[in-house]
This record gives structure tokens, sequence and C-alpha cells, in this order.
């Protein structure tokens, strides 16, 4: 039995070559379905990628209770003076590492269509650099506290027109000059413009408010503490989050619409490839009915025969299947752009990220389709009473 | 015509293959359909912007609002034939989770300016003027959460809030629905006047809108009343951008983006590696009845005949599987229209993308089968009844 499958399979594999047009076609059609499946779900997973490059456990987020983002919170001046007393702050000799900061957006030409979106403006204290510590300058230098000065991400700066170190940025009455470009491990602050946050206030009209208050924690226990303290403190109505829930939470729309959309394309694409991947198996096995038939009389068993044409359609599909993961891998994999996060109002960006999982799903996928595509076909082989078989051309 | 059972009997004959040819192309033709939809969903309706309409906002962001003295100064110039205002209130309904469009604004001239968007019957909209505390909102947000006129609602703001925290009581005064192809009709607009008194006076917040909408007598002077719109208010703490509602929807859309636009490459692509693997089985399995051909041939068919019947063949399983997927895609996103439930409002299928989908069928069925029909009726008959 074993002998027999062996050697039909051989005999189908080696005999590829001679119908070399079709076995391409199915290649090339399970390529492409891959190459899709991978390529819309890398935007996810980019998007994913710098979310949790943002959350650090150990830093919180407090803003206005029922708020759902920065960009609709708000937080007056004593408010912020309360949280900043809070227990389970951690403290150094300067006081409690806390950030309260401003979020706005402001209008500037996107670099790949020239049109104005919304980059995002955070306004800090010099306490702020202490509580990202992750956030490092890598070219230029930071701001003077004071004046209109403004550091950019890395990513905005790839992103925006005239981000470059030295340049003035001009908005409404308000000239600015940019005089550092900073990282933040991938995070989501680097697609942000960072300045200080006394200098934007008066800017924007926000007299002595904020929007909200980051907070680094004594220690990662500490956070039930300070969740505590801050909403049963009669003088707040706030909300405490730690970043990576904030962060999940904040490209949630956007990420389900890229899944939505990602799912319904492949689900629909990979039952097209389905059917491609039948017919194309089933010429294969149509041209050689005799030659099946053939081995059949020789007293070959149908199993063998069933096993030999999947076996060939799994081939083909995950020859298929590598093509398109390492042509979507070395097309996408690190491409940069930036989109609507529809939460912030804002511009995010970041990198597509075709994942060793990603590809290896999609291998999976492929090899699913292979085998779909190759059983109608193989059980008909098997089927094929050997007298009709023999005599069709 | 008098052929077609003989084409019929041809394509009956390999039942399986037929089925299966159909259905990759129905399911390229349904792909095809969803596609559209995606892309029309990520132009954000920029189809539909009104191009006699204008848009004023703050030349820095447009979250920094304008003051209310300027609809008067718009309204002098001349051209400006009316004017409205709106501010987003970045509403839900109960949970976070349940946003939708909501805006504060002056309900007449809002509903002057958008008598398309906003189609609802007379003593509706007559109720809506009376009702300080009234809303009106889209037929599908109001299907979403079962919404029915005269019933009060509870609606949280995200971005104003109320000096005790809850939520604002809205009295549905009425639905609107839009004849518009793909119309947005999820807001829920509101007036600004029921806003403005929780707004306290020192936040220096009240009597600014977030935007101004005027449309204008003549579409091509609209380059040059913008201009002198911006010039009235250049040099001033709030300095004016001004442009066609149009150019605004295209720059928001382009704010999401490259992702669109890839979408658009990858899934073209896949569809095309589709429409390839079943055009060339129904090029093979005519290929492989060339001898049959001949025969028709040796019969007295004539080249033309034989090329049409090939033809014929071919364009009935691309019109079959083409016609279906289409006619699938277009019930289903018809029917079920946005599936990320409100935030893709603009999810329909663009007439003009039905008409390339239809074009596109009828070539898939002249391409896959002109090339064989034409080698077959090129054949010298000798040689094609030798061919095996």
């Amino acid at each position: 039995m074993l002998s027999q499958i062996i050697a039909v399979t051989g005999v189908n594999i080696r005999s590829i070559p001679a119908r070399l047009g079709s076995s391409t076609v199915a290649v090339v059609g399970i390529a492409g379905v891959v190459l899709v499946f991978v390529a819309v779900l890398s935007i996810a997973e980019g998007v994913n990628a710098t979310m949790k490059a943002s959350g650090d456990p150990n830093l919180v987020l407090i803003m206005r209770a029922g708020s759902d983002t920065e960009m609709t919170s708000g937080l007056g001046g004593d408010a912020v003076r309360v949280i900043q007393d809070a227990p389970g702050i951690a403290r150094d000799s300067s006081g409690s590492l806390t950030s309260p900061e401003l979020f706005v957006v402001v209008d500037h030409p996107l670099k790949r269509s020239g049109s104005p979106a919304n980059v995002p403006l955070r306004g800090v204290t010099p306490e702020a650099f202490k509580v990202h510590d992750h956030l490092k300058i890598v070219d230029g230098r930071n701001i003077e506290f004071g004046k209109k000065e403004i550091v950019a991400g890395r990513a905005a700066a790839r992103q925006f027109v005239g981000l470059n170190v030295g340049t003035e940025l001009k908005w409404g009455e308000n000239t600015w000059t940019l005089v550092g470009i900073f990282e933040d491990g991938g995070s989501v602050s680097e697609s942000e413009l960072w300045c200080d946050v006394k200098v934007l206030q008066p800017a924007y009209r926000r007299g002595n408010s904020y929007q909200s208050v980051y907070a680094r924690l004594a220690s990662p226990d500490s956070f039930q503490q300070l969740k505590d303290a801050l909403t049963s403190n009669p003088q707040l109505t706030v909300s405490a989050m730690r970043a990576p829930d904030y962060y999940g939470s904040q490209t949630q729309t956007l990420q389900m619409i890229i899944r939505t959309i990602g799912m319904v394309i492949g689900v629909l694409m990979g039952v097209g490839a389905v059917f491609g991947a039948v017919i194309t198996m089933y010429t294969a096995v149509a041209s050689r009915t005799r030659e099946i038939a053939t081995l059949r009389a020789l007293g070959f068993g149908s199993i063998p025969v069933v096993l030999s044409v999947l076996v060939e359609a799994v081939l083909l599909s995950v020859v298929g299947g590598l093509f398109g993961g390492v042509i979507a891998w070395a097309a996408f994999d690190g491409y940069e752009t930036a989109t609507m996060n529809f939460q912030s109002f804002s511009q995010i960006a970041f990198a597509f990220a075709v994942t060793p999982a990603l590809l290896a799903q999609a291998l999976g996928y492929s090899i699913i389709m292979g085998l779909l595509g190759g059983f109608f076909p193989a059980w008909r082989a098997a089927r094929l009473p050997v007298v009709t078989a023999l005599r069709e051309l | 015509m008098k052929f077609l059972p003989i084409v019929w009997r041809n394509l009956m004959r390999r039942k399986f293959r037929t089925f299966f040819t159909v259905g990759a192309i129905f399911f390229a033709f349904l792909l095809f359909g969803v596609l559209m939809a995606i892309r029309a969903a990520f132009s954000m309706g920029v189809d539909m912007a009104g191009q006699g309409r204008l848009m004023v906002i703050d030349k820095v962001s447009i979250i920094n609002p304008l003051p209310a003295s300027y609809e008067g100064r718009i309204r002098q110039i001349e051209g400006v034939t009316d004017t409205t205002h709106a501010n987003w209130f970045g509403g839900y309904y109960q949970d976070v989770r349940n946003q939708f469009a909501t805006f504060a604004t002056d309900p007449e001239s809002w509903l002057r300016i958008y008598s398309k968007e906003f189609e609802l019957p007379e003593d509706q909209k007559k109720a809506f003027f009376a009702d300080r505390t009234g809303a009106i909102v889209g037929l599908d947000t109001a299907k979403k959460y079962g919404f029915k006129v005269g019933q009060r609602v509870p609606i949280q703001g995200t971005i104003y809030r109320r000096p005790d925290g809850g939520p604002w009581e809205f009295t549905i005064d009425g639905i609107y629905d839009s004849k518009i192809k793909g119309a947005d009709k999820t807001n829920l607009i509101f007036n600004y006047q029921f806003l403005r008194e929780t707004i306290p006076e020192r936040s220096g917040f009240r009597d600014r809108y977030n935007w101004y909408v005027f449309t204008i007598d003549n579409p091509d002077r609209a380059p040059e009343i913008a201009a002198k719109i911006d010039a009235m208010f250049a040099n001033s703490p709030s300095e004016t951008k001004t442009n066609t509602e149009k150019a605004f929807v295209s720059d928001w859309a382009k704010q999401v983006g490259d992702i669109g636009k890839i979408m658009m490459w990858i899934v073209a692509m896949a569809m095309f590696t589709i429409l390839l693997v079943s055009g060339n089985t129904m090029a093979q399995a005519i290929r492989e009845r060339t001898n049959e051909l001949a025969v028709l041939k040796t019969l007295g068919f004539g080249d033309a005949r034989i090329l049409s019947m090939v033809l014929l063949e071919s364009f009935v399983i691309a019109l079959v599987g083409g016609g279906l997927g289409l006619a699938l895609s277009y019930t289903f996103i018809t029917l079920t229209g946005d599936p990320t439930h409100g935030l893709l409002p603009a999810f329909y299928f663009p007439t003009p993308s039905l008409i390339a989908g239809v074009v596109l069928v009828a070539a898939l069925g002249i391409a896959s089968g002109f090339l064989p029909a034409w080698q077959a009726s090129r054949l010298r008959i000798v040689d094609a009844l030798r061919r095996n």
C-alpha cells in the first residue's frame, strides 16, 4: 500500500513539468490569495505592534471620567494638583512622577498626498521626560521650556511635510521652531509633536487646563491603590487606566475596520481560490484520466490514487503559499504609513508587520485550500470505472 | 439562437467543471462588488459632497471653534446665499461604544442647506423647529437603537459636559431619510441653543462653532469667494480656511490614506488571479474539443458560426457566474449596508462600478473564448481532425 502510494505520487509529481501551464496557474492563484491575506492582516498587526510598544504597564493615564480618549477629556489645573498628590505614584527628589498633558491637533500637510491632516500636538511639562522614560532625542536637542519650540516624533517627521530640525512652523498666530526629533521605542507618541504645555495653553485658549495626567506607578501593584484614591476623592471625577489598556482601546475602531474588511475579503477570496484550485486540479486529473485508469488496471488501489492527487494539490498550494508569503513579506513588511485614528481624530503612523505567526497562518490557509481543491478531483479520479476511463480520450 | 441547445449540451458534458468555473467567476465578482463598496466607503462619500457648498473652519485646526459673529460677516459677502453652522458633539447612547455622528446646529438653516441629505416630513420638521430640546436622527441609527418619533433619549457627550455630568435628554422629533445613494443616515442633530446653556461663559467656548457651511449662487465662483472670506479674517485670533465641501471630504478621506488604496490593489490582483484560473479552464475546455469543431466544419458550419458558437459558450459561463456574483453582492451590500455598524456609513455599490462590473463580465466572456475559437476557426479541417 505504502509503496503504491509513493510510486503513484512520485509519478504525479514528476509529471508536473509536463503540465506546467495549469500547475503554474494553480500556484499563482494560491499565491495571490495568500499575498492579499497576509497584506491585509499585516496592517492590523502593524497597528497592534505600535499600540503594544506604547503600553508600558507601569504607566497610568488619568482622564476625566467618561472620556474614551485624551482628545475629549479635560482636567482643570486644580484637579491636576490633587491627582499629583495621590498615593501609589512614584516620586523622586523633585516630587511625584506625573506628567499633565494637553493634546490638540493641528492642520499640517501629509507628505504622501500633500493634503492637510491632523497632526497631534502634545503640550508637556519637564516631568514628561521622566515619566515617559523610553523617550530619547535622536536628532537635534530637546525643547527649552518657555519657548515656542517643538520636538517631533520620528514617525511624524517621516509622514508630514517639512518636519526637519531647524524649520519654522507657522500655525495661526504662532510660529514654532522644530529643534529635535525623538524616538520612543516605536510607540504611538512617535506620531506626535511635543512642546511646552505652558506655551500651548494660551495658543489654544485653554487657560490652565489639561486633558490628561500620565503617572508612573511606585510599584506595579500600586495601580489599585491609586485608582481607588482617585475615584473615591470627591474633588475629582476622573478615571484611571493602565497605559496598555488605554492604547488597546484607542485603536479598537481602526482595528475593527481592518479586521472586518480583512475577514470578508479573506473568506470570499479563499472560497474563490478553492474553486480555482478545484478546476485546476480537475483539469490536471482529466488530462490524465487514461493514465490513472491504466494504473488502476495494473492493480493500483483507489486510495493511493486519491492520495497522490491530494499530495500534488497540497504541494502546489504550499509552493503558492510560500511564494505569496515571501512576496508579501518583501513588499510590505516594514512599509511605513499613517492613517486616521478614528478615536483620537488624528494621524497615527505605523509600519506593516508581516510576522512569522501571520506567515504560518497563511501557509496553513493555503494547505487547507489545496486539500479542499484537490479532494473532489481526487475522488472523481478514484471512482471512474476503469473501462470507461480507458476509452476516454 | 438556434444553436443554444448544442452550446448547452457542451456546457453540460462536464457538469463538474462548468459548475466550478461558474463558481470561481461568481466569487470573483462577489469580491468585486464588496471591493467597490469598500472603496466608496473609504472615499467617505466624496462623490456626494455638494459642489455648491463651501465650508469654513479654523485655519490651525478644526478643534478650535470660530466666533459666532463670523456668520453675519460671511452672509454679507456677495454671492453667498445661505449659511449654517455646526458643533461636533461626539454623542453616544448608553455605552461609549455606541457612538454616532452628533452635531449641534441651527435646525432651520441646516435643513434648508441639506434638504436632500436630510429629508423628513413637514410636520416632523415643524416639531423640531419648535422644540428647543428636540433632535432628529437618521433612519439607520433609529433602526439600530429602536428610536421612535416622540421618544426621549439620553445622549451622553464626549466633548461637552452638563454641569451635573449626566446625559442630555433629547426628544426625537423626526427621523430623516435620504434618496441619495450611500447617504449617511446615522447622524443625530439638535439645536445649538440647548447645548449653549451648558457652556460656561468664562470657558471662552460659548457662541463658537466648529464649522460654517454656506451655499453660493454660482459654483464657479467658489475659489474667489473662499479667498475673500479667508482674507477678511486674516490676522485675527481666529484665521479661517475656506474650501468646497468636496475638498474637505476629500482631504478627510486622504487622512485615512493609503489603506484603502493598498486594499484596492491587492484585491484587484486577487480577482485577476481567480479570473485567470477560470479563464484558462474555459479556454482549455474548448481547446480539447478542437477535433469536434473540425467535424462541425466538415458538416458545413462556417468559420463565423463556429466562432460565435464558441464565444456564446464562454459568454454563458461568464454571464451566469459574473451576473450572479454582481447581483448577489449588490443585494447584499444594499440590504446590510455598512458591515462595521456605523463606522463606514458610505458603504454602498456605486452605479459606475456596477457598469464597470458588467463590462468586465463581458470582457471575460470574450477574452476566454476568443483565442481558442479563433484558433479553431483558422484550423485546416484535416489537421484538426487528426489532432487528438
